[in-house]
């Protein structure tokens, strides 16, 4: 489904990702660790299309694309997903809104009727009631205001409405209580199946106590220096990554 | 971004066409016979014709303002022809007899003018260039007591309101532009709505530059007497031409107390092209007097037309307890500029007013926000709330904001929030990434950003806002 190979990517002349290679087949749940600045968000970023990363060298295929070669709008009509690490607020902009605009761009790309208002609303709360979010907060403006953890269920949520063929989250994780973890990755777990897959991108084991994956990468310094199954991140909460 | 940038930039402006009618227009220039010209055709009394006359001696007195952060050639007043109308009946009592031409322009404008194919419960009244050519739903309103024609009509029928409420809020010597309005206006829109009356429908007016090298001078007066209301929007648009025009209209209001008005614009005057060539030149003087207790005005615009924009509507708080309001949204973009604001003059007790604007600028847009607030030594516990926002999208464009206040009562509350941002990059990828086009991008968030201003709209033109800011955006992602 994914093959990134090779990847050299800079920002301001600076070279972040040195050689990345990793391969994701579908259904398949990969988790990225690895320290604080080894690239992982960066890669996450990357593969969503952010244009202030320059690819200087290597390539990335998803499902037979090239996908450096496609805006941003047009990978996530292709089914990728990222769940960002910082939410961005859109004050006056309804959650709902933002979301049925997404859906239906997305139906578009695929020649599908739009969904009607009624349609789209009955979806979502279905969808919102599985993962104990407030109807309200399809009303507020998109992230405003929100707390941490409404943010990263909103992703989450915005997720399971859009139901990608690759989802990337990023650090989802982080900053949420113990509960909100749980929704977090009922919400994943309850869209695994055959045709999608997962690179979860974390600094703690904890959260691959619920999210299972099947492979486990290591990131250090731009390149992932070593790769196993889901016992390589215990070995890392024991032993952190100074041994890389 | 990688948008067709080329291709966008030269999107058409949708309402740039012209009507082939024969016209009867004025030789250019500004003196006494024509002014003379203008006020027999329209079979004005003779205290008119010296309203005019009296307009025009303080006119040739004044200097053209210059204190505006706009920057436009010279304008040679004798360069301009100071009245044009269609040749057709000048005052047709049905649809029939009005030239098929005429009507078809407002059909392609999305204004039919027979009554059953309106909006419902919206009244309006169409002038075109200098003249008043129809008003639809009079009959309607007139059960109520309601007055809506032309004020040419006005005149005519009306003399004593008239006479009693032109120029008692903006009078004949107020400013440049209000003294050359007063000498030459041609038409425009008048509105009585008697006491205890609450407007039946929605009154609007649709003002329409047609002919070549004409200004556009209309007047529009509006009497809320005691306890009434009424809600009325105006809508503008122009051909796309390589010369500027001129507009320098007049709107004056007046609420009595208890009457509450509110005033919505939607000016999409046609704004030059990219190079800055042509576009129309609006010059305009709002000013509305809350001089009852508990009235209330209020302004909402959506600016998005225009070469130049030099506009403040603006309230007199003189009643007691009364209420002023303005939410603006302007925006500019190619090389339009736009000095707008407000003024809110607090002379009455437990006045109270509020503020909200919001800038955009994109391209090589200029964006003024010019803003007064005065309170006068008798308004005790007089409020204010100014929140003035400006959004930048792009690096050629540029946000100002010029805020006033004079506080001469030391019971007044006075409140300023203003903030300048630019559309952030990180929430267009955060849409994009989710599937929007960069341009759904920018309309999506630029919209969010005018939420406050579109809901103090009607409905049904909040819509029409919408989209007109999201066409007004094409091209400017670059």
């Amino acid at each position: 489904m994914l093959e990134v190979k090779n990847l050299h990517v800079q920002v301001d002349d600076k070279e972040i990702l040195k050689g990345m290679n990793i391969t994701v087949a579908p259904g398949e749940v990969h988790s990225i660790m690895g320290p604080n600045g080894s690239g992982k968000s960066t890669l996450a970023q990357v593969l969503a299309g952010k244009e202030t990363y320059e690819v200087t060298e290597g390539e990335v295929t998803f499902q037979g694309k090239d996908l450096l070669d496609l805006e941003p709008e047009e990978r996530a009509c292709e089914g990728i997903f990222l769940a960002f690490q910082y939410p961005v607020e859109i004050p006056g902009v309804a959650n709902t809104y933002l979301l049925r605009e997404a859906l239906n761009a997305k139906r578009e790309y695929r020649d599908e009727k739009p969904l009607k208002h009624i349609e789209f609303a009955k979806l979502a709360r279905e969808k919102m009631k599985a993962l104990g979010i407030d109807e309200d907060l399809l009303k507020r403006s998109v992230n405003a205001g929100f707390s941490g953890g409404e943010k990263k269920r909103n992703e989450i949520f915005q997720m399971q409405i859009l139901e990608p063929t690759l989802a990337v989250l990023d650090e989802t994780d982080s900053g949420l209580d113990i509960d909100a973890l749980k929704i977090v990755a009922n919400g994943v777990n309850s869209m695994k199946d055959s045709g999608r897959s997962f690179i979860v991108i974390t600094h703690y084991q904890r959260l691959l106590n619920y999210i299972v994956p099947d492979f486990v990468h290591v990131m250090v310094d731009g390149k992932i220096v070593r790769s196993g199954g889901k016992e390589l991140a215990y070995e890392l909460e024991e032993k952190g990554y100074a041994g890389f | 971004m990688s948008v067709d940038l080329e291709k966008l930039a030269q999107e058409e402006y949708k309402y740039g066409f012209v009507t082939d009618v024969e016209q009867e227009i004025a030789p250019k220039g500004l003196n006494e016979d024509v002014i003379r010209m203008i006020s027999s055709k329209k079979n004005e009394p003779e205290w008119l014709l010296e309203w005019r006359l009296d307009a025009y001696e303080r006119w040739k007195k004044m200097k053209e303002p210059r204190w505006a952060f706009l920057r436009y050639p010279k304008i040679d007043f004798n360069d301009i022809s100071y009245y044009a109308a269609p040749k057709s009946n000048p005052r047709p009592k049905s649809l029939d007899e009005i030239d098929p031409e005429i009507k078809e322009t407002y059909d392609k404008l999305g204004i039919p003018l027979e009554e059953q194919k309106m909006l419902a419960g919206v009244a309006v009244d169409a002038v075109f260039d200098s003249v008043s050519v129809f008003t639809t739903f009079k009959e309607k309103l007139a059960e109520e007591g309601v007055i809506f024609c032309s004020i040419s009509e006005a005149v005519e029928e009306h003399p004593d309101l008239v006479r009693k409420y032109l120029g008692s809020v903006v009078p004949r010597g107020d400013n440049f532009y209000a003294a050359l309005n007063s000498a030459v206006f041609t038409d425009g829109s008048f509105v009585y709505v008697p006491k205890g009356v609450r407007c039946p429908m929605e009154l609007s007016t649709y003002f329409r530059i047609n002919a070549e090298n004409t200004g556009q001078f209309e007047r529009t007066l509006i009497i809320a007497d005691e306890g009434s209301y009424v809600s009325y929007l105006e809508g503008c648009t122009a051909p796309q031409r390589d010369e500027s025009q001129l507009h320098a209209a007049v709107v004056e209001l007046v609420a009595h107390n208890d009457a509450t008005i509110k005033y919505s614009t939607i000016q999409n005057w046609y704004p030059g092209d990219k190079q800055g060539k042509g576009g129309i030149y609006n010059f305009v003087t709002k000013r509305g007097r809350c001089v009852g207790r508990s009235s209330r005005i209020s302004w909402t615009q959506v600016e998005t037309g225009s070469a130049i924009t030099w506009k403040y509507p603006s309230c007199v708080l003189e009643g007691d307890n009364s209420v002023g309001e303005f939410y603006s949204v302007a925006l500019t973009n190619r090389r339009q500029q736009a000095d707008t604001g407000t003024k809110m003059i607090h002379v009455g007790k437990n006045t109270s007013s509020t503020i909200i604007s919001k800038g955009i600028s994109a391209g090589e847009g200029q964006n003024i926000y010019r803003g007064l607030v005065e309170i006068g030594k008798n308004a005790e516990k007089a409020r204010n709330y100014t929140q003035c926002d400006s959004m930048l999208i792009g690096d050629c464009c540029g946000a100002h904001t010029f805020p006033y206040i004079e506080v001469r009562n030391s019971t007044a509350h006075m409140e300023h929030e203003a903030s300048t941002s630019k559309i952030g990059e990180d929430q267009m990828f955060y849409c994009r990434q989710r599937g929007l086009s960069a341009e759904d991008a920018v309309s999506l968030i630029v919209n969010g950003f005018c939420k406050e201003v579109f809901k103090e709209l009607p409905f049904e033109f909040a819509v029409e806002a919408e989209k007109l800011l999201s066409v007004s955006l094409e091209g400017s992602v670059g």
